[in-house]
């Protein structure tokens, strides 16, 4: 399994497999709702590369990755300030759980109340359901931080600034980026259901407009494109992970 | 001789309990200029709490301590501490010069200025090209030399170890002995090593203070006049050095913290 040969190879097996099942078994198949792989590849073709990309793909990318950010910079920030006052950690933690299990989809009308269908509101739900697994990650990572590295920043007097961003953000990393990849999963649910409810552009509108004119090889290619989306961006995620935490990485072997 | 200055480092009278049980009572000592003074004791005897108490991370009950005759409530620059446990005190995801220049970053230094510091503190622990490394490249005794230089590179006046070659093999033990002695003749700096090792004890400390007791009280000082030059093979085996270990290993024998300790 060590050869990247087979690090790349295998994980490919199957998928192929499945498009390859996919594609002979819809082939010529009678169903409306199950069109031919060959015809969504084609609608595929015309609308994503890159016709389309502009009108709906920029837009949802937009809302995935300021909301992202917006999570990651409040998580980041109100977790470490949190993680290093365990009083008042332990004090909202039953509010966080709460919020966290709050599902924001159903904040959406009220969203849609108060912000209108806009760019704002759509970033604004991404939000509001992304920053809890940062900010709980963040805290529990602040919160599990060696006592051995207190001492070490105390002795040595280390400035607020450096302990915040040399030693307490740089240790906590590990959990936080296990926060940002359950964050980026529910950005990409709640970009799609923000879309369905309130936009006039996007993956999630074009897909629920195709299904409404029951153009379903244009709607199963919007689902595809999500899903490639999703995962895409997972693959960047782990990029950005992979170096960032290398240390962590080598020095646990 | 030393009586007339001010020592460096002094604890007077440091009593410490945690809730009824009492650690420390009424612990005094001080340390000179240049001095190398090695604490000993078994383990349990609150030596860590000493310790802490010493560099202003935990707080005593009563008494206090002083550096330049100055009393302390909060970590002061004039003292730095090399805890036992290095793979816990050095940042992993920083390289060795990063992890040296972290406490440096408080001084308004030029990077040139800082860069040299770091240098000549990787130098003065003999590792010269490891700037670049990260401290899980390196060995345990590496490991605490870079501890011992990143204490060094803001140039304290007294430098306070805990245990710190407990954790390594002998040699390297040996080796890291002999460093801190080396650092001691070329800097100049002021040395507080607790150790439960008597044999450390003696070959390192030009005074010794032998913790004992429940709570632990100093039971002893005794000074070492084996001259400042030691040698791991000839000083350890004058007479005079046998002498002392074997008296201060009486003394904690007959101490009643020895039974459980």
């Amino acid at each position: 399994m060590s050869s990247p040969f087979a690090r790349l190879i295998v994980p490919a097996l199957l998928p192929i497999v499945l498009i390859l099942a996919w594609w002979y078994t819809s082939e010529g198949g009678s169903s409306i709702f199950f069109p031919p792989l060959s015809q969504i590849q084609e609608r595929f073709q015309e609308l994503w590369l890159f016709a389309l990309v502009p009108e709906h793909v920029v837009p949802s990318l937009q809302s995935i990755l300021w909301g992202l950010w917006i999570s990651i910079v409040l998580g980041v920030g109100l977790g470490v300030l949190l993680g290093l006052n365990g009083y008042v950690a332990t004090a909202v933690n039953p509010v966080l759980q709460f919020l966290r299990y709050l599902p924001a989809v159903a904040l959406l009308p009220l969203a849609i109340q108060l912000i209108g269908i806009g760019q704002e509101m759509r970033v604004t739900i991404i939000v509001l359901g992304a920053l809890w697994p940062i900010l709980l990650n963040t805290i529990d990572g602040v919160r599990g931080i060696s006592p051995g590295l207190i001492d070490v920043a105390r002795s040595n007097r280390l400035r607020n600034f450096d302990w915040i961003f040399r030693v307490v953000i740089p240790s906590a990393s590990p959990q936080i980026f296990a926060g940002i990849r359950a964050s980026l999963a529910v950005s990409v649910i709640l970009m799609f259901a923000s879309e369905l409810l309130g936009a006039s552009r996007g993956i999630g509108y074009f897909i629920l407009e195709a299904q409404r004119q029951f153009s379903l090889p244009e709607m199963w290619s919007g689902m595809i494109l999500l899903g490639i989306i999703g995962y895409a961006l997972n693959v960047v995620l782990m990029a950005i992970e992979y170096f960032a935490l290398a240390w962590h990485r080598k020095a646990r072997i | 001789m030393q009586a007339t200055k001010t020592p460096v480092l002094e604890a007077v009278n440091i009593s410490k309990s945690y809730g009824e049980k009492q650690v420390l009572a009424d612990v005094s000592f001080s340390a000179g200029e240049g001095e190398f003074v090695c604490i000993v004791g078994p383990s349990g005897t609150g030596k860590t709490t000493l310790l802490r108490t010493l560099s202003a991370l935990g707080t005593a009950n009563s008494g206090e301590v002083r550096v330049n005759g100055m009393a302390i409530t909060r970590p002061p620059a004039e003292v730095s501490v090399v805890f036992q446990d290095y793979s816990r005190s050095l940042m992993p995801w920083m390289r060795v010069g990063k992890n040296i220049e972290l406490p440096l970053r408080r001084y308004k230094l030029s990077p040139a200025e800082r860069t040299t510091r770091v240098t000549e503190a990787l130098r003065d622990v003999g590792l010269e090209h490891a700037k670049d490394l990260y401290p899980w490249e390196m060995s345990g005794g590496m490991q605490q030399r870079v501890a011992i230089a990143r204490s060094l590179a803001y140039r304290p006046q007294v430098l306070i170890m805990d245990e710190p070659f407990a954790s390594v093999d002998a040699q390297t033990r040996a080796d890291l002995e002999d460093l801190m002695l080396d650092i001691r003749a070329r800097l100049g700096v002021t040395i507080v090593l607790v150790t439960h090792d008597i044999e450390e004890a003696v070959y390192l400390g030009d005074k010794v203070i032998v913790l004992s007791g429940r709570p632990a009280s100093v039971s002893a000082t005794v000074d070492v006049p084996l001259g400042r030059t030691r040698d791991q093979i000839s000083t350890k085996s004058r007479p005079d050095y046998l002498e002392l270990r074997a008296k201060i290993h009486a003394m904690i024998m007959q101490s009643p913290s020895s039974v459980s300790g």
